[in-house]
């Protein structure tokens, strides 16, 4: 039965990581983004904590009891706690250990063994290369079998916690004539000989993020080291599979969206606030201060955002194909959060420029959120192929 | 939980009322639309199928069911998704029924609902807008004054939906400062109403000017009697039909949209297959969504009994704007054959305007 109210338990979660944002990221954040990649120590209490786990019973198992009031899955909550810790600081979010992409790859398609092996390390995640960007079928570091071996060759960019991470998932091509049928993916362990890492980026934005590039220099890792099967199918089945997880992962990164608009917005508000500028949310727009009606304008985009991501979670949660409204999350939410974290700087003025408030580095912040995991433009084009049932050779 | 699935109950409904615009609506609402008045047999169906009573106690001649503002949502989508205009002439009873049902006095729902709740459809409805510049429902202009036990009104209202053929509205006054609602009977003394106004969009609605001239009314005529109405509430349900309205004309639009853009070739191949068109329709789609899933949760609160005010504002406030950009796209995809009026994306795009331009066309 349709109900958009949150239930109790996840308003709580809400509250509390929120509390956890405010009390432990917010007084960090500036620091970390002026101290661009050194890793944020007061994240160490953060070590060791199940982030990315398997979960015990696989979701849809657990029967409920006759008459007790269903829940809510785990993208629900994910949905709730990414955009709370958000609103306390992205680029700190993206530094929590183990909380990497490549735990999240892990935890999805490992092997028991493997899950013992890697289950505890902190995994970052290597598809971007300096020719491959959206394109991602099109990389060309190559995975080539010698004996009890995969020998690794290629160069990786953007990859997300390089420096801090103890390995990394590697996309790599083990039958480049096979196209993207070919793309596999590795797990690379720091340390190992000709993988080095090369630079660290400087950016725009989550600077406390440690954003690298990674060589691959016949590099060799052990045969067991790939995830999932090796074999190379015709169709591009398997491909698509790896795809798939971005289903999941795309509305995480709305969510980001959602907590740094709320944590800029909120901000504003205050300020409007302090200001005597009420609002109440009753008059007529064109009543109001244009100040007033930015503001409200910009809130109820963030609903919009909101209530977009937690349609895709929800989706998720109930087992239902969400890949266009996972990428509509995105699309709405990493644009109008970039537009919001502008237009509040502009509102603030001085104070929306000045580095002695977090709002400059919130406008920063967000732009990436409408870059990584497919950028604005490949979700338009997602949601546009699906729901005018086109080939990617339509509409390219 | 947070759930996005229909009830049993809400599918029926929203499937019966989808039935019904498509065999009576879908081919019709243009022709409607140019002869400026909707026939009275297409009204009287869908009020067959429960509108705007299915909430109201059996004693007063509803259905006795729960008084469900999602519900009214899921309903006003669907017939709006087939004509705007047919969607506030179907449910403009619901602007005198449903705030009695829900905040007005024993007295006043036993002696106002029975007839309003009969098998027949009959006219009743509200006056809130007003037609001067910078017009607000909350803070009107429209005055009721105390006097010797009954109320005396003074003020112009705009666009009451159906109010020539009105057997009773309700008209929105400020008393001392405080919006209340007042039952105006059809012939009071000092109650005029205009001809048909003449509108950018919903040609086949008649929307009226409705003059009150010291108007008196009754003690009783104020909804709640001496404690008045939730006035934010009224409001908040009236603008989760506005958003709800617009979902269903963006919905429409859309659609339209889609055929088109695949079957209407240029330089050799579809125009979907152009970037610049199909991104714009992606923008569509889930702009959509957004208009729909803020009518809902603010409808999912005032369900709860909850305070809706901000949810319902703010949902009202980006179906103004979004509706407007999404018609829009409709026209400009269909690009010349979009001005044309025999294409349903035109009336849409006119229609659209009106859901930030009024409140209170229907209540949800």
């Amino acid at each position: 039965m349709i109900n958009l109210e949150l239930p109790d338990y996840l308003d709580n979660l809400k509250t509390q990581m929120k509390g956890f944002a405010e009390g432990l990221l917010r007084p960090i954040a500036r620091k970390y983004d002026e101290a661009e990649h050194t890793y944020p120590v007061e994240l160490d209490v953060l070590k060791g904590m199940p982030v990315m786990s398997r979960p015990k019973k696989k979701a849809g198992e657990e029967k409920p009891k006759k008459g007790a009031e269903r829940k809510n899955g785990s993208n629900m909550s994910q949905a709730v706690t990414v955009e709370s810790i958000c609103w306390g600081d992205v680029g700190l979010m993206l530094s929590i250990p183990g909380a990497g992409l490549g735990n999240a790859a892990i935890v999805a398609v490992a092997t028991d063994e493997q899950m013992e092996r890697f289950g505890s390390k902190w995994a970052a995640m290597a598809i971007t290369e300096p020719g491959s960007g959206s394109d991602a079928g099109s990389i060309q570091t190559t995975a080539v079998l010698d004996g009890d071996e995969w020998v690794l060759n290629g160069e990786k960019i953007f990859v997300t916690c390089a420096d801090r991470c103890d390995a990394v998932v590697v996309w790599a091509n083990v039958d480049p004539s096979a196209g993207k049928a070919g793309i596999k993916s590795f797990i690379v362990e720091k340390g190992t000989p000709g993988f080095t890492l090369e630079k660290l980026e400087h950016k725009l934005g989550i600077r406390a993020s440690d954003t690298g590039t990674f060589f691959l220099k016949d590099c060799r890792i052990p045969k067991d080291n790939i995830l999932g099967s090796a074999e190379v199918k015709k169709s591009t089945e398997g491909f698509k599979g790896v795809m798939k997880t971005f289903d999941n992962t795309r509305p995480m990164v709305a969510s980001m969206s959602n907590g740094v608009a709320g944590a800029s917005l909120e901000f504003l508000k205050q300020k409007m606030e302090e200001a005597g500028i009420a609002l109440d949310y009753n008059e007529n727009t064109n009543n109001v201060s244009a100040m007033q009606k930015e503001y409200y304008m910009m809130e109820a985009n963030l609903e919009a955002m909101r209530l977009l991501t937690y349609k895709a979670s929800w989706m998720a949660d109930e087992k239902i194909f969400n890949n266009v409204e996972a990428s509509m999350s995105k699309a709405k939410a990493g644009r109008a959060g970039t537009l919001i974290t502008q237009k509040v700087c502009e509102l603030l003025g001085s104070m929306g420029f000045t580095r002695e408030h977090l709002a400059e580095k919130w406008m920063r912040d967000s732009k990436i959120l409408d870059i990584f995991e497919g950028t604005g433009q490949i979700q338009h084009l997602i949601v546009a192929r699906n729901i005018l049932k086109l080939s990617r050779n339509e509409l390219k | 939980m947070f759930d996005l699935s229909l009830s049993k109950e809400q599918k029926m409904v929203k499937d019966s009322f989808s039935k019904l615009v498509k065999d009576l609506i879908a081919d019709n609402a243009h022709e409607m639309d140019e002869a400026g008045e909707i026939p009275v047999s297409a009204v009287q169906k869908a009020w067959e199928l429960g509108c705007s009573v299915s909430g109201v106690p059996e004693e007063f001649g509803g259905y006795g069911m729960e008084d469900s503002p999602i519900l009214s949502a899921l309903v006003l989508e669907e017939l709006a998704y087939g004509d705007m205009a047919y969607a506030v002439a179907v449910t403009a009873p619901s602007l005198f029924i449903t705030p009695i049902n829900d905040m007005g006095t024993e007295d006043q729902k036993k002696a106002l609902l029975p007839n309003a709740c009969t098998d027949d459809y009959h006219v009743y409805t509200m006056a809130m807008c007003e037609p001067h510049f910078g017009a607000d429902a909350v803070s009107l202009k429209t005055t009721a004054e105390k006097k010797n036990g009954s109320y005396i009104l003074n003020g112009v209202k705009c666009f009451a939906p159906c109010a020539s053929q009105a057997e009773k509205m309700l008209v929105s006054a400020s008393l001392d400062g405080e919006n209340n609602l007042f039952v105006v009977e059809k012939g009071a003394a000092g109650l005029t109403i205009s001809e048909k106004e003449k509108n950018l969009g919903l040609y086949s609605l008649e929307t009226n000017t409705v003059t009150l001239e010291n108007c008196e009314v009754p003690a009783d005529a104020r909804i709640g009697g001496d404690k008045g109405v939730d006035y934010d509430r009224v409001l908040a349900r009236s603008r989760v039909a506005m958003a709800s309205m617009a979902a269903g004309m963006c919905r429409c639009s859309l659609d339209i949209v889609k055929q088109y853009a695949v079957e209407r070739e240029q330089f050799g191949e579809p125009i979907a297959h152009r970037q610049s068109i199909a991104f714009m329709i992606a923008e569509m789609a889930y702009e959509t969504d957004a208009i729909r899933l803020m009518a809902w949760q603010a409808a999912s609160r005032l369900e709860a009994g909850k305070s809706a005010k901000r949810e319902a504002y703010l949902a009202k406030l980006y179906a103004g704007e979004m509706a407007m950009k999404i018609c829009d796209y409709g026209v400009q995809i269909l690009g010349g054959h979009g001005y044309i009026r025999e294409m349903n994306v035109e009336r849409l795009y006119r229609n659209a305007r009106s859901i930030a331009c009024v409140e209170a066309l229907s209540m949800a």
